[in-house]
């Protein structure tokens, strides 16, 4: 046991602050992702715990409107740009985009360092109004209120995210490039797994939707400043189109957070149902449908918002067409279940929560995109439980999901395989008691965004303050038994799972370079069972 | 293959074919970023002429079309340069590369000095956007909206014509320290789309903003 400690791999290589904040180690540079994000989303869930203790009770009991505001908004910002977006993306595909493709490093190793230092820049600027008071026009800024009625901090907030952006823009660009150029030999682009092909759609929409993200809070922060008028009614300017630019990116960013998902998902059932994936081609063209149709259904958060019937029905159109190649992946995952030898693991069970809240998340969604339902539970918590099944039961189980799978990766330890367990059945638990009522709360009336509500609605709020708390716990129990296992877990071969692909065909944690020689891939992926001698 | 000749090849890359296609490729991308980010400017533009078209022509007529005509042939003189320095570093002719940069540098740099007098000029006027904003007549508003579209589009232009600048001088830098050579030249190659990416788009810019109401 202990000679497994004499073995240099990326953690041991060197030692010091400095060797970490200089690094340009893809994986090292995962890890500080990895850290970075997690305070994100620690601070994210503070304001979600005070937005569901105030939503205890009917009054406002707790904080008053102007607080309640800020809560929320600080609560979406955080989650969003500072937690979900870079979430599996900076972590895991920094870790594990060279790996799965055979190579040593991604194409452009210091421009990856350089989108750490611009994520924690912008996430200063953040904390900072998040210091200062915080922000109070919801996470989506909508003008005019945003640029000449709110008195909050939306300056700072709007520097925070501005500058987040590039860091999304460089991590994008570079798993792009590295993805066209850096194969191994025989890595040809229908033997690249899933994982990759879900990074490779995501890091699309990264590229081609973020830019219009920092020009259009841009023209907010100059507006604001300057007192301009581009979106400003009172002088000609028009709100609207605040909205259309600024949902051309943020409808596809839910595809930023939801994709990468999707890929560990497809990771993960393959594993632990010991199969080949159902229709390979399908599920990794179906990344690619989602990421393009993803462009070209933003008008479905504008039913509202004086948009022409016409435009609204093509929206809508549209919008249900993204449903097909997200049915096409759920279908698939299910027949690849299908007469496999399924074993429920941590990974798998978060995989599979994932399949279940997602298809509810996409479902519901199908109903906000009809017109006429739309008006009706339009800005209600039926649209605010739809968008948590989407982001938080699907991209955050995946999330989970990559961390158990590939914990004994990055560390080489394994954490407690019952406690995991645990977590993930708390979790899904959890969740579905937090967030279902509040489809039923929806669509009796209760309207977003508000600290009081009429008594009627205080059961159901009941329910969901206390599925938070279940939700809560299982989020705190990984924290504890995943750090034990940095120290304490025992060790990790290569291969704990008997997973196919590269990156288990190398030692965990691995060495610097990756590999000790470049693989040379000479099969399909998931050439499941894999024999013993193979999982060493 | 001699140590010499691969020394600029980083450790991940297997050939210095591979990096130098890497490096290009991941340019253009990135080039695509940029388009998109110019390209909500140029949304906000096409909304507020279509819906102000008499405001946004009244108010072209206050640019100067002979500076931006003269701009204009400034940028398309030093693409010509540009591309002529990168010619130069494939040939490994380094007297003739700094001079080319140089040159470049030099029509940048009076596309630079002309937009910032223009600047002054308009600021004279009165015709800056904000709380000093004079404009006679009806179309005072929307004449805003045009000139907060001039300023947003030609300054975000102009920040990336100082980016360029700064660029062409570390390449200047970097060929005198004899850097390249006819097998590793990619920091010129990338620079140079950089800088024609950027040319191309003021050759949009100004019609767009100089030519309103300009026909007939
Ligand atoms: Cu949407």
């Amino acid at each position: 046991m202990e000679a497994a400690d004499t073995r240099e791999h990326y953690l041991n290589a060197d030692y010091g602050v400095k060797s970490w904040l200089l690094t340009t180690d893809h994986k090292r540079i995962g890890l500080l992702y990895l850290i970075s994000i997690t305070l994100m989303f620690l601070l994210g869930s503070m304001f979600a715990v005070l937005i569901r203790l105030e939503l205890l009770t009917p009054g406002g009991d707790l904080v008053q409107a102007d607080t309640y505001n800020r809560l929320f908004t600080m609560h979406g910002i955080v989650m969003i740009f500072f937690f979900l977006v870079p979430s599996i993306p900076a972590v895991f595909g920094n870790f594990l985009v060279p790996i799965m493709i055979g190579a040593r490093d991604l194409a452009f190793p210091r421009l990856n360092l350089l989108s750490w230092y611009v994520f924690m820049v912008g996430a200063a600027f953040t904390l900072w109004a998040v210091i200062t008071g915080g922000v109070d026009t919801g996470w989506t800024f909508y003008t005019p209120y945003s640029t000449t009625a709110s008195h909050s901090q939306v300056l700072w907030t709007a520097i925070g995210i501005f500058i987040t952006g590039f860091s999304s823009i460089l991590t994008g660009l570079n798993f792009i490039v590295t993805i066209h150029r850096m194969r191994a030999p025989g890595m040809t682009w229908m033997r690249l797994p899933l994982f990759i092909w879900a990074q490779y759609a995501t890091s699309l929409i990264m590229v081609l939707g973020t830019p219009v993200l920092a020009i259009t809070v841009f023209m907010l922060f100059l507006e604001r400043v300057l007192g301009l008028g581009i979106f400003d009614p009172a002088l000609g300017g028009d709100p609207i189109l605040f909205q259309h630019l600024f949902w051309f990116y943020s409808h596809p960013a839910v595809y930023i957070m939801v994709l990468p998902s999707m890929g560990v998902v497809s990771e993960v059932i393959t594993c632990f149902a010991r199969k080949q994936i159902y229709g390979y081609k399908f599920v990794a063209i179906s990344s690619l449908a989602i990421a393009l149709l993803g462009f070209l259904v933003w008008g479905h958060h504008m039913f509202t918002s004086t948009q022409s019937v016409y435009t609204a029905l093509v929206f809508s159109v549209l919008s249900f067409a993204v449903a097909i190649p997200s049915a096409v992946k759920v279908f698939n995952w299910t027949a690849t279940l299908y007469k496999g030898a399924v074993t429920f693991e941590a990974p798998m069970l978060f995989a599979m929560g994932f399949i279940g809240l997602f298809t509810i998340g996409g479902l519901t969604g199908l109903f906000l995109a009809s017109l006429g339902l739309d008006v009706h539970v339009h800005d209600t918590y039926f649209v605010v439980a739809h968008f948590h099944y989407i982001m938080v039961g699907g991209a955050l189980m995946g999330y989970l999901g990559a961390v158990h799978f590939w914990w004994p990766k990055l560390f080489g330890r394994m954490y407690s395989e019952w406690a995991a367990r645990v977590a993930a059945v708390l979790v899904f638990l959890g969740f579905n008691l937090t967030f279902f009522p509040q489809f039923v709360l929806g669509y009796l009336g209760m309207p977003r965004r508000y600290h009081v509500y009429p008594e009627e609605f205080q059961v159901l709020n009941v329910m969901s303050t206390l599925g938070a708390s279940i939700l809560g716990l299982g989020y705190m129990i990984p924290l504890v038994y995943l750090t034990w296992s940095l120290s304490r877990g025992p060790r990790a071969g290569a291969n704990p799972w008997h997973a196919a692909g590269l990156e288990w065909t190398t030692p965990s944690p691995p060495p610097t370079e990756n590999f000790e020689t470049v693989p040379v891939v000479t099969e399909e992926p998931y050439s499941y069972p894999i024999s013993e001698a193979e999982a060493v | 293959m001699t140590t010499e000749s691969t020394a600029h090849v980083a450790h991940h890359f297997d050939t210095a074919e591979q990096q130098q296609k890497a490096a290009t490729f991941g340019m253009w991308v990135f080039l695509i970023t940029e388009i998109m980010m110019f390209g909500g400017l140029f949304t906000a533009y096409i909304v507020y002429r279509w819906m102000y078209p008499d405001a946004f022509a009244e108010a072209s007529h206050h640019l100067d079309t002979q500076l931006g005509a003269l701009n204009t042939a400034v940028l398309l003189a030093s693409s010509l340069t540009m591309a002529l320095a990168v010619r130069a570093s494939q040939l490994g002719e380094k007297k003739q590369l700094i001079r080319r940069l140089l040159l470049t540098i030099a029509l940048g740099s009076v596309f630079l000095g002309v937009k910032a007098y223009e600047y002054a000029h308009k600021f004279e006027e009165g015709l800056v956007p904000g709380a000093f904003f004079r404009f006679d007549g009806p179309h005072a508003h929307h004449a805003e909206l045009f000139f907060s579209l001039y300023f947003g589009m030609t300054g975000l232009h102009a920040v990336h014509m100082i980016i360029g600048v700064g660029i062409l001088g570390t390449l200047t830098w970097m060929a005198a320290r004899n850097r390249f050579s006819p097998a590793y030249y990619t920091p010129v190659e990338i620079g140079g789309l950089y800088w024609h990416f950027v040319d191309l788009v003021w050759i949009y810019l100004f019609p767009l903003l100089y030519l309103l109401g300009r026909h007939g």
